[in-house]
């Protein structure tokens, strides 16, 4: 279902807004080819089938099934593009990482069957390891905070995770949905009791053994080919959808 | 046959219901589920955005679990309810059959805790397990208060049948359609079945600058589930659950058209045509539970 008119047009100035200033490239769209980085493909190539994504034929498909491409500052057909063409710093400072819900449905109508939302989530990764991730943006701040307890507890306590979530980015709605906790509280749904498993040296020793190190890819030096050229559609700053 | 069931965070906390009902339905069908012991954070979405290979290892120690718990060489099948937690191990389990480097690893990083994974466990979710393993037939002899008619939108969502679909189809999954019309409940058709309820990662209405888009998703699935005239939206998962009832009056309030509808576990509604005890089922702790009247269930279990 699409957003109806009003709402679409409310939906785009908003994505104009946020998109304010950050224009990748510029008011006429021009790209200086000095500014890719033709190692940035390579590296999500990394990820099975990420090597597929050069094969991308900008169908849109994946942002027309995408639930939230009305709400992403880069749809995910232009990000696959960006992201080929090696706008490394424009495509990790998107919001459209975070939006994406890693809902699937772009992978599954994919006639290249490129793995779109796998490729969201490398680029999830990056973007938090190099620390260009939005410092507000909840997503990105849920999902530290969860990683943060299960490595110590094994599992994580929703009702702690929702609070230290409320506190770090709006604290000011903490009182705005208190009702909601204390209704589901009421209900046996929420309590603050730690959920813990036993064997937690154990599982500790297993994290610290499994840990990334961070593996900046093969960077390669090689000229870029010419897939990793950037497209016209992905030049021109508000291309088709 | 006895599974191994994984519970995960949710079905702990804000979705008790989903495992009452889900343990009180198992139970009244004569199979068993027995808890992993000692599981752990399936790994999903939240971590793989983090970090990929801890995730992997993550899944991987309850996979590792649940063989060590089977304790046979005979493959075992590990029930996990939510969806996510579902995906997760599903990806878990093909990527380290399927790619070497990952494979080893995650291998050192399970013999460091102790443990290892042989391949023989698999994720399974229950909504495959009654309608394939079980069956239909099964459901149907034990049935003692068909819902009469009751019309349930079926709700699958997102990892339930992307990307890996393994029981139902990606597209237009018909597999809880069917249990609803073996309980005798009328399942709407509507478009919506496998769109993206926005509860999954992006922390939907919770909190952020995307409440407004989760809001939405929110929006679109309840109206339109309301104008196919559904009495009940039936969801497989509980991520889906706690977001597709629990914002319904803000969405009302924003939208400025009423979207209260009731969302429930499918195990709910199958435990009520079983005939189970409105508490077993956990329908105490929903926010908002409005059915027609049905039939009181018939004593004695089927004719
Ligand atoms: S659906 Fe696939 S081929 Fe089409 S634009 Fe998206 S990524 Fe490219
Ligand atoms: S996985 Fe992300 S990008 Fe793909 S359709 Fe879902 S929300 Fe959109």
């Amino acid at each position: 279902m699409t957003p109806d008119p009003a709402h679409r047009s409310e939906v785009s100035a908003d994505v104009r807004a946020r998109r304010g200033g950050r224009r990748p490239y510029g008011l006429r769209g021009v790209l200086q080819e000095s500014r890719l980085d033709p190692g940035f493909a390579a590296e999500i190539a990394t990820i099975p089938g990420g090597d597929r994504l050069r094969e991308c034929i900008e169908c849109g498909a994946c942002s027309a099934v995408c639930p939230l491409s009305a709400y992403m500052d880069h749809t995910p057909r232009r990000l696959m593009a960006m992201t080929q063409a090696g706008l490394r710093d424009e495509v990790l400072r998107s919001t459209s990482i975070w939006v994406c819900a890693s809902c699937y449905a772009c992978t599954a109508v994919c006639p290249k069957q490129i793995p779109i939302t796998e490729v969201m989530y490398a680029l999830k990764r990056m973007a938090v390891r190099e620390g260009t991730f939005p410092k507000r943006f909840a997503t990105p701040v849920l999902a530290r905070e969860f990683v943060g307890s299960v490595d110590r507890w094994g599992r994580n306590t929703e009702s702690r995770l929702a609070a230290s979530l409320y506190l770090k980015t709006h604290p000011g709605l903490l009182l705005k949905d208190g009702w909601l906790a204390q209704r589901l509280m009421r209900r046996g749904r929420m309590s603050l009791v730690r959920e813990s498993i036993r064997q937690r040296a154990k599982l500790g020793r297993m994290l610290r053994a499994a840990e990334t190190s961070p593996p900046r890819a093969v960077v390669s030096s090689a000229s870029p080919s010419s897939s990793s050229r950037p497209r016209a559609s992905a030049i021109s700053g508000e291309g088709p959808r | 046959m006895r599974y191994a069931y994984f519970p995960g965070c949710s079905l702990k906390g804000s979705s008790k219901a989903y495992e009452e009902s889900l343990l009180a339905v198992f139970d009244t069908l004569g199979e068993g589920l027995d808890e992993l012991d000692d599981w752990n954070c399936c790994g999903a979405t939240a971590y793989f955005a983090i970090d990929e290979a801890k995730a992997y290892a993550l899944a991987a120690r309850n996979l590792a679990l649940a063989e060590d718990q089977a304790g046979n060489d005979a493959p075992v099948d590990l029930v996990a309810p939510c969806a996510g937690c579902y995906m997760m191990l599903l990806k878990a389990e093909r990527r380290l059959s399927e790619q070497q480097s990952i494979r080893g690893r995650i291998d050192g990083a399970l013999q460091a805790g102790g443990l290892s994974y042989r391949g023989r466990a698999r994720a399974r979710h229950p909504l495959d397990v009654l309608v394939n393993d079980i069956g239909l037939e099964r459901i149907a002899d034990a049935v003692t208060r068909p819902l009469g008619g009751l019309r349930v939108a079926c709700y699958y969502g997102c990892l339930l049948v992307r990307p890996h679909a393994t029981f139902d189809d990606q597209y237009s999954p018909t597999s809880m359609d069917r249990l609803m019309r073996t309980i005798g409940a009328e399942p709407v058709d509507w478009p919506l079945k496998v769109r993206c309820c926005g509860g999954s990662c992006c922390g939907g209405p919770l909190v952020g600058t995307i409440r407004e888009a989760g809001l939405r998703l929110i929006h679109d699935l309840l109206k339109e589930a309301k104008s196919r005239g559904a009495d009940v939206l039936a969801t497989a998962c509980p991520l889906c659950q706690f977001n597709l009832e629990c914002f319904q009056e803000r969405v009302t309030r924003e939208f400025g058209e009423p979207v209260e509808l009731t969302v429930g576990f499918f195990t709910q509604l199958l435990g009520l045509a079983l005939g189970l005890d409105e508490r077993r089922l956990g329908i105490h702790r929903m926010l908002r539970w409005r059915l027609p009247e049905l039939e009181p269930a018939a004593a004695g279990g089927a004719p």
